[in-house]
């Protein structure tokens, strides 16, 4: 058994940044994350990090508008305000601890535009803008000595009385699995993508710390909120940044039209992900698509722009599409991207639990609402990340830890037991998992409809019956990935399980949620929050009314 | 299409724990990469096989591999390509330089050692300013090559030094040595470049390129250490075997065309007064010797040594 004041779960962005905060503040902090923390999926944000900086002539209050309309009116304005208010320090204190962001002719950051945004207010280094945060965040890490567990795994959090104390792990390297007490516990383990088949997301985002969090206890909110990103690779899924049309990249169609136009006669391209994804899928099913897709154009970019600031979409397009942008147009088509929804927490990352807190793509603050524009994802890492650092080692500061000891790991010992033991020829994680994958990308995607998700829901039942009797190939104890994917496949069904009942009961279309039955945004009904819980038998459902400070709803148009 | 791996094994849970080659005969589209391929047998043929991967697109580091004896990234080595090279079954096996976990997963430990004993991290006197540094441009361009690293591995698995010396810092290590003394925000510049011309550091690399062969960021790792050397020698630290041997060589190919065999060593050793150092140099001089290969005690002048010398007017020029 280990002590720590403040236990962090995930070492990407908003986990590291919490944990340096709780450190500053003088507390015991240690991370746990299943990989190492620069192996993190805060790595593949390419396009950069938005700030409205006041002496560039920008204002935080209409960084905070874009976002505002960008999430279709479901964002928590305060959360919102919060958010882009702190912005500015934020990238600031990055830059300080050593990130080296593209400069401007003054030697100062320099900005490119993004979507959904009236400015261009996106900081970025070239477009591997997260991995360059992400490994800075590591090398202060190293520099602060912070305990990292690293390849261990997360069972389940502890919770007595309606208070978070810590975590029962599993050490990858050997099989143990332990109990770390800890006075506050955060979240920051990032998406849910693999739900989802096909997904941009890296294969360790398995939605781990939602589930973790939803079956301790603390509910998940606005689950329904799933962003498809405009522009993956039509054949494997890899991301292709939004800064390639931040640069000027076109989107054609079969006939060779720029179909934005038609869409966002203003925005065009850099409207926000929600409609152009929807406006590509249009397309597509309309017959004007190419191969199931439709097709991004770099060719006029020039040799300098693309070379020096989409260096890496050059290397994904040859590589893992055989295309060579300076001649060619990417093949590309909307894919899974991003989960809106999340562990509900307030602006300091508290769940409705003590002692638990949530940050980065886990949580739900709620600043994206119904469509997160791009670029705010590494932001809202950092300001949440360090803000619930920040106040889980206030409290750790002034807390004793529970009365647990190391019996508190015993159903996991047992669970981990029957599940190694059990071998009566059931499915294995990979069968389930795709099924899994396939059904949530045909019916929970760009377009819904009340037949689809139910019939994703009947699926969800079939699979959950075919987990309980899941077969594990692998009966070893040192490294035993077979074992991590069975787990990790249960949280993914839990999280399955919150998208589609949340998406069914939202009866109407805002931001990535479309319904071809209800095409309708409905602000006297549905401006409000999905907020569902585990309950005894079924998840229970209840609604959370948004906060507004000074944006009123308006009609939506790019 | 069929394709067939013969993949490196090893249970450290087995009995008796020995490494073996398992071969797996499967099908892939033509697009797909080896770690489609090692996906598609550990969900559909074996679930036992090991190794790390997640982002699938070259960025996250977790999958560095050797294919076919020379280390990449599977997730960005195709099918196709590895079968061609093989002429046959694709050779996987785990990385090198690395002790073996289980099957293609290797401990990382020692890799990350050496990366937090080169000080990782910025450092800067005197108070932050209130907004950003004030940097150019260029030097930020030129930093995001070495920041593109994403620390893999692949550059250490096939480093021919650290095959017979653990304690070379190893490429990546010092290519993160050299962010951090390229950058102009950072000033601990003297401390960083006196560590790194220590025992283990930038000169006991012996520019033989797998490094640079084996990254697949373009990061070029001895490039990087050739340009720590150089920043080394600018300032000031000469007194180390690497840089005299550097000096010595320099100065005898400038002088005579040719490099002056018998005392490159001696002046490398920081000279003939240094008895201890010399008398190691006997039994070398004795073996020499007795193969024939002693260099001649007169050093000649090379022929065509004016024009030699003109190359070294010209670059001195250039600078």
């Amino acid at each position: 058994m280990y002590d720590h004041d403040v236990l962090v779960i995930g070492a990407g962005l908003a986990g590291m940044r919490a944990a340096l905060t709780a450190r500053e503040n003088g507390v015991d902090v240690a991370v746990v994350t299943k990989v190492h923390p620069v192996r993190s999926h805060s790595n593949a944000a390419q396009g950069g990090i938005n700030a409205a900086l006041t002496d560039r002539g920008d204002a935080w209050e209409d960084h905070a508008f874009d976002t505002i309309k960008g999430s279709d009116y479901l964002a928590d304005q305060d959360a919102v305000e919060v958010m882009c208010r702190e912005a500015g320090n934020e990238v600031i204190a990055m830059e300080h601890m050593g990130v080296i962001f593209n400069r401007d002719e003054d030697g100062r950051l320099g900005t490119r535009a993004f979507g959904g945004q009236r400015q261009a207010r996106t900081f970025f280094v070239a477009d591997f803008t997260g991995q360059a945060l992400l490994h800075v965040l590591y090398e202060q890490v190293m520099k602060a000595g912070v305990r990292v567990y690293e390849e261990w795994f997360v069972l389940s959090l502890i919770v007595r009385d309606g208070e978070c104390g810590g975590a029962v792990l599993m050490d990858i390297r050997t099989g143990g699995i332990h109990v770390v007490r800890a006075k506050a516990v955060i979240v920051a383990t990032g998406g849910l993508g693999r739900v989802f088949e096909p997904s941009t997301n890296a294969l360790i985002c398995t939605g781990d710390g939602m589930a973790l969090t939803y079956r301790a206890g603390a509910p998940l909110m606005d689950m329904e909120m799933v962003q498809y990103h405009p522009t993956t690779l039509a054949g494997s899924g890899v991301l292709i940044t939004e800064g390639a049309r931040g640069e000027g990249a076109h989107l054609l169609n079969a006939e060779g039209e720029r179909f934005m136009e038609r869409y966002a006669p203003n925005m065009m391209e850099l409207a926000s992900r929600d409609v152009v994804s929807r406006s590509e899928q249009t397309e597509i099913d309309e017959g004007r698509g190419v191969n199931g897709g439709v097709l991004l154009d770099c060719r006029h970019l020039g040799e300098k722009t693309i070379r020096e600031r989409l260096s890496q979409i050059l290397e994904i397009a040859r590589d893992f599409a055989g295309v060579d942008i300076f001649t060619q147009p990417i093949p590309i088509r909307p894919g899974m991207h991003y989960q809106m929804g999340g562990v509900k927490t307030d602006v300091d990352g508290l769940t409705p639990l003590a002692g638990l807190y949530a940050a980065g793509e886990a949580a739900c603050v709620s600043v994206h609402g119904g469509n997160r524009l791009g670029a705010n994802s590494l932001l809202d890492t950092l300001v949440f990340g360090r803000r619930s650092g920040q106040h889980a080692s206030d409290r750790a500061k002034s807390t004793a830890y529970l009365d647990v000891d190391d019996s508190a790991a015993g159903s996991d010992r047992q669970q981990v037991r029957d599940m190694l033991e059990h071998d009566d020829g059931g499915d294995t994680f990979a069968s389930i998992r795709r099924d899994l994958g396939e059904a949530m990308n045909r019916h929970l995607a760009v377009f819904r409809s009340q037949a689809g998700m139910e019939e994703a829901l009947a699926i969800l039942g079939e699979l959950k019956e075919r987990y309980s009797r899941v077969r594990v190939a692998d009966k070893g104890k040192t490294f035993n990935t077979n074992l991590i994917f069975t787990l990790e496949l249960g949280f993914m069904l839990d999280c399955a399980e919150t998208i589609i009942m949340g998406a069914l009961e939202r009866r109407e279309s805002r931001g990535a949620h479309t319904r071809t039955d209800m095409p309708e945004r409905d602000d006297e009904t549905w401006l409000k929050h999905i907020v569902i819980a585990k309950g005894p038998e079924a998840p229970s459902v209840e609604y959370q009314p948004i906060t507004i400070t000074q944006w009123e709803p308006q009609a939506r148009s790019y | 299409m069929d394709v067939s791996l013969s993949v490196r094994r090893f249970n450290p849970d087995a009995s008796r724990p020995e490494p073996y080659f398992q071969e797996y005969g499967i099908q892939v589209e033509k697009s797909a990469t080896v770690l489609d391929a090692l996906i598609k047998i550990r969900e559909e043929v074996d679930g036992t096989l090991t190794l790390r991967c997640s982002c699938r697109s070259a960025i996250c580091g977790s999958c560095a591999m050797r294919v076919n004896g020379q280390a990449a990234l599977a997730c960005n080595t195709k099918v196709v390509d590895a079968v061609e090279q093989a002429g046959g079954s694709v050779v996987v096996e785990p990385a090198g330089n690395l002790e073996v976990i289980k099957d293609l997963v290797v401990d990382f430990q020692p890799f990350w050692g050496k990366v937090r004993d080169v000080e990782p991290w910025l450092q800067t006197a005197g108070p932050e300013p209130e907004q950003e540094y004030i940097a150019p441009n260029e030097d930020m361009l030129h930093l995001a090559g070495v920041m593109s690293c994403i620390m893999c591995g692949a550059c250490v698995s096939d480093c021919t030094v650290l095959e017979v010396d653990p304690n070379f810092l190893g490429p990546a290590a010092l290519a993160k040595a050299y962010r951090f003394v390229g950058d102009p925000r950072d000033d601990a510049n003297a401390g960083r470049l006196s560590n790194l011309n220590e025992y283990g550091g930038v000169w006991d690399c012996t520019r033989c390129m797998q490094c640079v062969e084996a990254c697949p960021k373009g990061v070029d790792p001895m490039g990087r250490i050739m340009a720590l050397r150089d920043r080394a020698m600018e300032a000031g630290f000469t007194n180390s075997h690497g840089a005299r041997h550097a000096e010595a060589f320099t100065e005898s190919v400038e002088h005579s065309g040719r490099v002056d065999e018998l005392r490159l060593p001696i002046k490398s050793k920081g000279g003939i007064f240094n008895v201890p150092e010399m008398l190691k140099l006997v039994p070398v001089g004795l073996r020499a010797q007795m193969k024939g290969k002693r260099p001649p005690i007169i050093h000649r002048k090379n022929p065509g040594q004016h024009n030699v010398r003109r190359i070294f007017e010209k670059v001195e020029d250039k600078r």
